[in-house]
């Protein structure tokens, strides 16, 4: 029983990585129609702004509130990355779908190169506070701190999503806009701000994603982004393109179905298991469990 | 002659290779309907989406529009839209995961109060239906939805592309009533296939042809020469078209009772 | 909406810019034989012993020499062969890793574990890899535009884990498999045949070209010329599109099973070439090179793999190092240069190296008048 409940939430914490970084993404497709392959680059910038900070921003550090410090610096770190290359790269090909995925399919190249060229190919122990790494039993399994930080991490954020798009005026226009964008311009608004909100909402998740993965795996290597961006993309279109919700579920499926036949199976044999879920799910609802309706 | 408020001058549209206008050129009036003619796929669609700027990516646009002395073209759409260019969309569009409140809430805009009395007096259903879904509106009631949302501010034309597509005779008459009172207060680009709401609401006509135009002046002359209309439209006014090619102007079995009132 | 027009027949395959190109007459005579000499001086490269230093470390011919230009004839060959599906057919897959690694890794497990000869070890892979391609386009073909992508990156991920973890002892896992040289004809194995398996690169190259074009201007390449443009106006003319696209598909992952046949020879198997950075690169080749013209992607592919090599040795040359640390570091970075150098051709030349002549052309003109 200690087995399940483990790996259950382990599963879970999984989903929320994926969660964290496949959110953003669908939101992009969603509304802009953007492929982005850069978006493990976003999460490996947040990583890595987090690493930085804990060691050399003044106020921040490895534990209690100088965590949270550099937590905060590197979210910060991936948003504005994201927001940049969302203004310089991605707006003057507005519309232009293929020339846009082959931008975001150099930027994730070059930006890769260029984290690697910075820091080095080799993994960097990750600073993370001391808590973090001990157990706490749950109902007589002792599941790891990280992956229970991940859990409720990815849950307030999941919260404030759906809030956001509930209940502000910009989330209103990226609901409509995900419906219908040419629609909402024809209502007078200048969608592609949402544009930039969004790309900016999505890097700051995955730039999350990205440090407390850091925390939950305890390094932090510049191709991790790329690793977890495939896994990601499967949850993405299996929860509907553009949907928040559909990715959380999505999420929560692909998590759980790789622990536990990693577990029970053989090893790999989770992540094939998933790769079929996307087979079935494509054949028989193309459109992805949720559609492409951006859920409130 | 009054200064049209609109006038499209030599528009040439071309969308992946297809030429669908050819140098198209007419005049909207400051006041009243204007009505844009023609058979199916002439490019009546596809003249509005270019005035208001939604020509697809692949598409090629050529020619002055002029919206007073503004040009039009080159001008993103959200702000042609915010100068008082209203659009109300073939297939109504309306966010169907959204609910109707919200739907309306969309269209409001900063530094102008939205003109909330004036939409729930025009349609009392959208005020009560509000926390609806709008995809699980009736047709009928997504059009008023459709037309609601662009009248919540103040527009210097509205551009109506098949309102009455698809309804319901009786819902077809409340939308031309509905039209017909929102073109007391500003001047109206209507593409309809339905001639009796034509007859009903047009003063002015131009007859698309080929992605030319092949006949302008007035509606209601137009109507009267069932020879002329049956040549430019395939389609005698009121008559049951016999080419299948026309079909679906075959929308108005109630002309008779209600064409002649306006 | 149909418009009134006639139905058109599908737009011509992109038009070659330099058919496009004013020349001159003599210049024109001589054009459908360059190809020709191109590869008369390939084939009779192995025999100069040049130095371009700078470009190639010793003599043209050393066998490092010979090894770089075959890897870069196979990936030239491969991109020709991705260019079916995204220049001529405009289907994006993130997915042709999968077809090469299972040319090298069939023929590395075929000839190595089994104990089969190359021949027959080559055959068997080619034959299951376009049977698999078949298979899997069926598939991943009931979707289109990015959905597409997505779903053929998904089915080579499932590659990549086979082979990474190393199911059963057939992949050696990280460590890759190198062929038993005692199961291989002995004109391919050791370090002085090298010419050998470069002439064998060269054959491949020049038998993908040659299917690419035969295929581009048959019928079904025009078809598929027309799905690319547009989708629907294939639909109207009653050609069912899933079955022209499945076709090509396959076609194109059969080709890039015999490069990977090649490459097993030249290189051996390594995890490496499943990844979707291999795809990536196929598709940045391609995109350099000019996406549906016969000879851009070849280029693209040849230089793409050059620079790659070339770049890491000049990251870590004496002139680089010497550049402050914020330059020389990226620079030192392979991947870097490509990805940005890259970005920029998309932004400034929508049509790789292969609309290049075309584009200096009133420079050039411009020049001469001076």
């Amino acid at each position: 029983m200690s087995t399940v409940i483990l790996l259950t939430l382990t599963g879970l914490g999984l989903a929320a990585l994926y969660f964290l970084v496949a959110s953003g993404l669908s939101l992009v497709f969603g509304l802009a129609d953007v492929l982005n392959f850069a978006h493990g680059l976003f999460l490996g910038v947040g990583a890595y702004a987090t690493w930085w900070a804990a060691g050399n921003l003044p106020g921040a550090g490895p534990e209690g509130f100088g965590f949270l410090v550099a937590v905060a610096f590197g979210v910060l770190a991936g948003a504005l990355v994201a927001v940049l290359v969302e203004l310089v790269l991605i707006r003057p090909l507005y519309s232009r779908t293929i020339e846009q995925v082959l931008v975001t399919v150099g930027l994730s190249l070059a930006g890769v190169a260029l984290l690697q060229a910075t820091w080095g190919a080799d993994p960097r122990t990750f600073p993370r506070p001391g808590w973090t790494r001990e157990v706490t039993s749950v109902l007589g399994a002792n599941v790891p701190n990280a992956g229970l930080l991940l859990i409720v991490a990815a849950a307030v954020v999941l919260g404030a999503l759906l809030a956001f798009l509930r209940f502000t005026r910009y989330g209103l226009i990226i609901r409509a806009g995900v419906e219908n964008r040419e629609m909402v311009t024809a209502l007078g608004i200048d969608v592609r701000k949402a544009f930039t909100l969004v790309f900016a909402l999505g890097g700051a998740a995955a730039a999350l994603a990205g440090a407390l993965g850091g925390v939950y795996f305890g390094t932090v290597s510049p191709g991790q982004g790329g690793s977890l961006l495939i896994f990601a993309f499967i949850v993405v279109v299996i929860g509907g393109m553009g949907s928040v919700v559909g990715s959380a579920y999505a999420a929560v499926a692909v998590g759980l179905l790789q622990q536990f036949v990693n577990y029970y199976g053989t090893s790999g044999l989770g992540d094939i298991c998933v790769v079929g879920l996307l087979a079935v799910v494509l054949l028989l609802r193309p459109q992805g469990l949720a559609g492409k309706v951006a859920h409130a | 002659m009054t200064e049209p408020i609109l006038s499209v001058e030599n528009l040439s549209v071309r969308i992946a290779g297809l030429h669908i206008l050819q140098g198209v050129s007419f005049d909207v009036a400051p006041t009243g309907v204007t009505v844009l003619l023609g058979r199916n796929g002439v490019g009546k669609t596809t003249t509005l989406r270019a005035i208001v700027g939604l020509t697809p990516r692949n598409g090629e646009v050529r020619g002055t529009i002029r919206m007073g002395v503004q040009s039009l073209l080159a001008r993103p759409t959200h702000r042609l839209v915010r100068d008082g260019l209203g659009y109300v969309p073939e297939d109504r569009c309306v966010f169907a995961g959204l609910t109707v409140a919200e739907n309306l809430r969309l269209a409001e805009r900063r530094g102008t109060a939205p003109a909330y009395d004036k939409v729930f007096a025009l349609f009392p259903e959208l005020d009560r239906r509000g926390r609806q879904r709008a995809g699980s509106l009736s047709g009928g009631q997504q059009q008023m939805l459709a037309i609601g949302r662009v009248l919540l501010n103040d527009n210097r034309l509205l551009l109506v592309d098949e309102p009455t597509k698809g309804l319901a005779p009786k819902v077809v008459t409340e939308v031309a009533e509905v039209l017909e009172r929102v073109a007391e207060s500003v001047p109206v680009l209507l593409v309809e296939q339905n001639l009796a709401v034509v007859r009903r609401l047009a003063r002015d006509a131009v007859v698309l042809s080929a992605g030319k135009v092949a006949w302008t002046g007035n509606a209601q002359d137009l109507l009267l020469e069932t020879a002329l209309t049956k040549s430019l439209l395939g389609v005698g006014s009121g008559e049951v078209p016999v080419s299948p090619r026309s079909e679906p102007v075959l929308r108005a079995p109630q002309s008779r009772t209600k064409g002649g009132a306006a | 909406m149909t418009e009134v027009k006639s139905p058109e027949v599908p737009a011509p395959p992109a038009a070659v810019p330099d058919e496009l190109a004013p020349g001159r007459a003599r210049w024109h005579g001589l054009r459908p034989y360059l190809p020709l000499v191109a590869l008369v001086v390939a084939v009779i490269l192995p025999y100069s012993t040049v130095q371009l230093p700078g470009v190639f470390e010793g003599a043209l011919n050393s066998p490092g020499n010979l090894q770089l230009l075959a890897i870069c004839l196979v990936f030239g060959g491969l991109a020709a062969g991705y260019d079916l599906l995204f220049g001529r057919a405009g289907m994006l897959s993130f997915g042709h890793a999968l077809y090469f690694a299972a040319g090298v890794y069939g023929t590395a497990i075929l000839v190595t574990k089994a104990g089969l000869p190359l021949w027959q070890a080559g055959l068997l892979t080619v034959i299951g890899s376009t049977i698999l391609a078949g298979l899997l386009g069926a598939v991943a073909l009931r979707t289109t535009g990015i959905a597409f992508a997505m779903v053929t990156l998904a089915f080579a991920q499932v590659g990549a884990i086979l082979v990474a973890r190393n199911f059963g002892g057939l992949t050696g896992g990280e460590e890759g498999l190198t062929l038993d040289v005692s199961g291989l004809p002995s004109a391919l194995v050791g370090v002085a045949n090298t010419v050998n398996l470069y002439w064998l690169a060269l054959a491949y190259l020049a038998l993908v070209v040659f299917v690419v074009h035969r295929v581009s201007m048959s019928p079904t390449g025009r078809v598929l010329a027309g799905l690319r443009d547009d989708e629907r106006r294939i639909g109207v003319l009653g050609l069912d599109p899933y079955r022209f696209k499945l076709v090509a598909f396959t076609l194109s992952g059969g080709l890039a099973a015999a490069g990977g046949v090649v490459y097993s020879l030249l290189v051996g198997a390594s995890p490496h070439i499943t990844s979707s950075e291999l795809t990536l690169s196929l598709l940045v080749m391609v995109v350099l090179g000019g996406p549906g013209t016969r000879w851009g992607p070849v280029l693209g592919g040849i230089l793409y793999m050059y620079l790659d090599h070339r770049l890491t040795a000049f990251g870590t040359s004496d002139a680089v190092n010497s550049l402050p640390a914020f330059l020389s570091h990226p620079l030192s970075q392979p991947l870097f240069v490509l990805g940005t150098v890259f970005i920029l051709a998309v932004y400034f030349f929508p049509g790789g190296l292969a609309s290049l002549r075309t584009r200096l052309h009133p420079v050039l003109t411009a020049l001469r008048r001076r």
